[in-house]
């Protein structure tokens, strides 16, 4: 699989990343360098081989069902570029 | 398990302007889990609060900050899981959605596509009496509900409330097995009343707890059961999906819309194109969401914050021991053990409350007599005052003590009715009601002989055209009980009459 320059530009919108269009060939070309890794990867069989979700034998850990956080909207908003009324006052975004 | 019988309804068929057309539907349903707090934080999940009052620093994706996993979330999904006769997952596992929305603050949502913690189950869709259409549930998984965005409190801003960020939904989805508008209502209505009698959601979709996205194709007669034999979709249309609706009503209604729209599609030459749409309830159609095609690139990818989630038979056979009764079984055990009617049985089962207070109503007594009472009495008295069967002013014990005095012959039907209004506005033990007020039925021959000697006296050329036709009896009937003021066993009075007009 090769990424070609509408590929790269395409990856960089959906990650809302502004690239110019001068910067694309070498992002292109990143990529291909990682793909072409991940390709040399994907030569090792590991058929029946479990993938490793975790380096120590641990559990996911898990929380009881009580309310022990929030109440500080202030705190919350308070690195908001824009904040109104105790919300989050963005540009406006209609479907 | 006891089960009834039934029959699978014919797929609602549409007429196009050269043929007929059949549809095809599959929903989504998200329903939120009923828990204290959120899947990933300790805020509280309480529908309501002040703007950004229930968001953790987790929920508002600050730096650094980890999601951990609420245990009760967990068996909410298999408690569902399970009432819905599907297998659970022992190991699952969670994973990224991405896209960017301004109530998502992490920029994605935490949700389970590849290993979700439920898998196949089936939910029996109940159309009417003897007819019900199994629809079969492909999975259900765990995932993150997103915030709240207000667009209407400033003319060029979006508010947005992170309250409802990071709440616990199950997304549970069906099989393409629902075959018109009124079975996707009816679908919808079915599954919440299971989750209702789970505990796992309360089901208020005017909050939006519960919303569905609805999937629907067309395809001729005849194309539904070849897909059906082989499982291939090449045999349907292609599907639409219309987002986010909270009404039985909009289901049906943008159902209903958007067939006509494909069919409308197809027969001029064309072809339906695969994409999300929105049901505009005002307008009465759905419309394109052209701005969600290119985010549907969603680059899903496991959660590294998160390990795969490990749960034991045990404890899922735990979970499975306390489970209640559900409504297809306490259905059934109604009509077969009770003798009620399937359509008596489904009315009292709709909300477990009502089946409840039924069921007291119902010990010791017969139960077709209790359900009567319980459906026509009570259920009409509380709808004509918008009350709710937890808040009837009559209690079971009030109830049950109406029909014990009717079945006992102390009251006639008419008097009940009287009764039950007493009981209703004022309180009381209906037999000392009955006592007090003098409304005991009488069924002293005696004093209804007088009663009647008196009436046939007082009306001598009625007396002559109830020879002729001996009909007119009813009448005397009726003077009788008025006279008695309806007390008068109507049963003796009948005899009665009879005999002294020689009929």
């Amino acid at each position: 699989m090769s990424i070609d320059l509408e590929t790269a530009a395409k990856v960089a919108k959906l990650a809302r990343i502004k690239v110019e269009d001068d910067a694309l060939p070498a992002l292109a070309d990143e990529f291909n360098t990682i793909l072409g890794f991940i390709e040399q990867l994907n030569e090792v069989d590991v058929d029946g081989v479990e993938p490793m979700t975790s380096v120590t034998p641990q559990r996911l850990k898990r929380r009881e069902d009580v309310v022990t956080d929030g109440h500080m909207p202030e705190k919350i908003l308070s690195n908001a570029p824009d904040a109104r009324e105790g919300f989050f006052a963005v540009p406006k975004v209609m479907e | 398990m006891l089960d009834l019988t039934y029959e699978t309804p014919k797929p609602k068929v549409i007429a196009g302007a050269k043929h007929d057309w059949e549809l095809v539907i599959g929903m989504e349903v998200h329903a939120q889990v009923a828990s204290n707090a959120k899947l990933f934080s300790g805020a509280s999940t309480r529908f309501g609060a002040e703007p950004n009052s229930n968001v953790a620093f987790v929920d508002a994706a600050m730096p650094g900050m980890l999601p951990v996993i609420n245990d009760f979330c967990v068996a909410q999904a298999v408690r569902t899981g399970l009432g819905l006769k599907a297998e659970i997952n022992l190991w699952s596992a969670f994973d990224r959605k991405n896209y960017f929305y301004p109530d998502l603050p992490q920029g994605y949502q935490i949700s389970q596509l590849y290993h979700p913690i439920v898998g196949e189950g089936e939910i029996l869709v109940d159309m009417a009496p003897g007819v019900a259409r199994k629809v079969r549930i492909e999975r259900i998984h765990l995932e993150q509900d997103a915030g709240k965005s207000i667009h209407d409190m400033d003319p060029a801003m979006s508010f947005v409330d992170l309250n409802r960020t990071g709440v616990a939904l199950m997304e549970i989805v069906s099989r393409p097995d629902i075959r018109g508008p009124e079975e996707a209502a009816a679908y919808v209505t079915k599954l919440r009343q299971i989750l209702r009698y789970l505990g796992t959601c309360d089901g208020n979709m005017q909050n939006g707890n519960l919303r569905a996205d609805v999937n629907i194709s067309i395809c001729r007669p005849g194309d539904y059961e070849k897909y059906q034999e082989t499982q291939d979709f090449s045999h349907l249309g292609t599907r639409c999906e219309i987002k986010n609706m909270n009404s039985m009503r909009f289901i049906q209604q943008a159902i209903e819309y958007e067939a006509r729209r494909q069919i409308a599609i197809v027969e001029a030459g064309g072809e339906v194109v695969q994409e999300t749409r929105l049901y505009d309830p005002e307008k009465g159609e759905t419309r394109s969401m052209r701005s969600k095609e290119e985010a549907h690139d969603y680059r899903y990818f496991p959660d590294p914050d998160l390990l795969p989630l490990e749960i034991e038979q045990a404890w899922v056979d735990d979970i499975a021991a306390s489970l209640p009764e559900l409504p297809d079984e306490k259905k059934a055990r109604f009509v077969t053990e009770m003798g009620l009617s399937e359509y008596d049985a489904g009315v009292l089962t709709a909300e477990v409350a009502n089946a409840d207070y039924f069921e007291q109503v119902a010990e010791g007594r017969d139960g077709k007599m209790a359900a009567n009472w319980v459906i026509n009495e009570l259920f009409g008295r509380l709808k004509k005052d918008d009350k709710d069967i937890t808040d009837s002013p009559v209690s079971p014990g009030q109830l049950g003590g109406i029909i014990d005095l009717i079945a006992k012959g102390d009251i006639s039907g008419k008097i009940a009715k009287d009764l039950f209004e007493i009981v209703y506005t004022e309180g009381g033990d209906p037999a000392r009601i009955v006592e007090d007020r003098g409304m005991k039925q009488v069924t002293d021959t005696g004093a209804i002989e007088a009663a009647v000697d008196q009436i046939i006296a007082d009306n001598p050329a009625q007396v002559e055209k109830a020879k002729v036709n001996p009909k007119l009896a009813g009448w005397f009937v009726g003077q009788v009980m008025k006279a008695t003021g309806g007390k008068a066993n109507p049963k003796a009075v009948n005899d009665i009459v009879q005999a002294k007009l020689g009929l």
